[in-house]
């Protein structure tokens, strides 16, 4: 009995101490910032590579599920004879829900799991050690332009994956099922509130940018060096960033809903 | 003769075993110092621990009159510009190419123009003969060829104290050959002090100047490469002379062959 206490126990401990480090990983990164002329140009690197290679999946399937929210909100809508509000309907989903989250997941599946590879396979070929050796700080050349990379990245693309949704619900409600243009673009403008709705959404969407990107570079930075340390690294990444995406998303809303 | 390194009743654990039990080792300046012994007997290790990567359990390292281990993180900075080190898999950084690898170390601590940072590599990299090569990946490198992009990155900054960890592990023998000449050569004409951890016995012994073999956690040895080939004492003759059974045995630790084929107990 007091085994099983004691092995709850370590466990717990441990986890603890993995905090602690990401912890720490994160405040040297954040108040130890290496200098401008090296480091911007280290960051842009880093919006490139995390942001932009990123822009493909996130518009394909912002695309789609914009035009998806769309053939299911209108056939919904119809029966209560209120289709004339499926703009409205798709502008609030994206904007509060869709928008920040699933942005947040295509980004870790995309930039996070990147990002967890890659670090994880400059420390199994020993180039953080080597850098280590010549007297450069890896947390400053590689980590820190990394976090801040996506930390950049995410709500950008958020911005994105949100007109591309309504874009695409456009498509499918006036060009296809034939609203009319004028009421779906006025009922949107007239229910979603610019402050309420958007720049909250984008709120969510920075903390779950750093979430994600904090998690990916962590998870790189402490793997075993060796090809299964990368591969757990990996998929580790992704399965954390997406569970706490998913479960801060909940208290975000419950804080902006509930006004906390 | 001064020492460059000292290593004083250094000990060093990890989970619980050993790695160093009260080590001293000294290593002079301008010479050729080999450190030697089985595999998994924390050669590269030691290395670590003179490079400061690694916090010893008790015991000091002297790097340039400096204890190592109580530097701060600026202070060792400092320290390591004047150190290379030569990593087993190269360390190379797979996004650069040959020139910009060996470029790194001088774009990030020096101020020097464009011009000058590539007449500068381009002299390292005609030192180990790839001046031709520098416009390839490291993907595109042989073994060899990465060891010796390693090499001429190590030496950018032109260091007092060159550090090689397994340098001749898993090469052919040309380049086996060019790595050890250039190991002398560049130790005699830049002046440096070199270290070579290895287990590629003549190799190492064909070119140090002295030598150091550890096993189980201690010195088991030390002397001129001759004096050392010519010991008597069986772990140095089972190391030197590749014996598979000796003090290190065979074996690995286990019942009698007949209780374990006749006995009942599972696995």
């Amino acid at each position: 009995m007091m085994d099983h206490v004691a092995t709850i126990g370590r466990l717990g401990l441990l986890a603890l101490r993995e905090y602690g480090k990401a912890g720490l990983l994160l405040a040297r990164v954040v108040f130890y910032p290496p200098n401008l002329r090296k480091g911007v140009p280290l960051v842009i690197q880093q919006i490139y590579a995390e942001g932009v290679l990123s822009l493909l999946i996130i518009i394909v399937s912002s695309l789609f599920i914009g035009m998806v929210v769309a053939l299911q909100g209108y056939h919904t809508l119809a029966k209560f004879g209120a289709s004339q509000e499926l703009g409205p309907l798709v502008a609030l989903s994206v904007t509060r829900e869709l928008g920040p989250v699933v942005t947040a997941i295509l980004f870790a599946g995309r930039a996070g799991s990147a990002v967890a590879a890659e670090i994880g396979l400059m420390k199994a070929t020993e180039q953080l050690s080597s850098m280590e050796m010549m007297a450069v700080d890896p947390l400053k050349r590689v980590i820190a332009p990394r976090l801040w990379g996506g930390f950049i990245s995410m709500p950008l693309l958020t911005l994105i994956f949100n007109a591309v949704a309504i874009y695409g619900s456009y498509l499918v409600g006036v060009k296809w099922l034939a609203l009319d243009a004028g009421t779906f673009w006025s009922n949107m403008q007239s229910s979603v509130d610019f402050r309420l709705d958007v720049i909250n959404g984008i709120y969510k969407s920075i903390v779950f940018g750093l979430v994600v990107i904090w998690i990916a570079v962590y998870q790189g930075y402490k793997s075993a060096p060796t090809s299964a340390g990368i591969a757990s690294a990996t998929t580790r990444a992704v399965v954390y960033s997406s569970l706490a995406v998913l479960s801060l998303d909940f208290v975000l809303t419950a804080m902006m809903i509930g006004e906390w | 003769m001064n020492n460059l390194v000292k290593i004083d009743k250094l000990c060093f654990q990890r989970d619980n075993r050993f790695i160093f039990n009260d080590v001293d080792i000294a290593i002079p300046s301008g010479k050729i110092t080999a450190i030697m012994g089985p595999s998994g007997s924390g050669k590269t290790t030691l290395l670590r621990l003179i490079g400061g990567q690694l916090l010893p359990a008790s015991g000091t390292v002297t790097v340039f009159d400096k204890q190592v281990h109580s530097l701060n993180r600026k202070q060792l900075y400092t320290l390591r510009k004047r150190m290379g080190m030569l990593f087993q898999s190269g360390g190379l950084f797979t996004h650069l190419n040959v020139f910009e690898n060996v470029a790194f170390p001088l774009r990030e601590h020096t101020k020097l123009t464009n011009a000058m940072i590539r007449s500068l590599v381009l002299m390292k990299l005609e030192m180990v003969g790839l001046r031709g090569a520098r416009h390839l990946m490291p993907s595109e490198l042989s073994g060899g060829m990465a060891r010796r992009v390693a090499l001429a990155r190590a030496i950018a900054l032109d260091p007092d104290l060159i550090m090689y960890d397994e340098p001749f592990s898993g090469q052919d023998p040309i380049s086996m050959g060019v790595l050890v000449k250039l190991i002398r050569t560049l130790n005699d004409a830049l002046g440096l002090t070199s270290v070579i951890v290895s287990h590629d016995v003549q190799e190492t012994l064909s070119i140090a100047d002295y030598v150091y073999i550890i096993g189980d956690g201690k010195l088991i040895g030390h002397g001129t490469a001759r004096s050392i080939s010519a010991d008597i004492s069986e772990q140095l003759k089972q190391f030197i002379h590749g014996l598979p059974d000796g003090p290190v045995p065979f074996h690995y630790p286990a019942n009698k062959l007949q209780q374990d084929l006749i006995g009942e107990q599972p696995v």
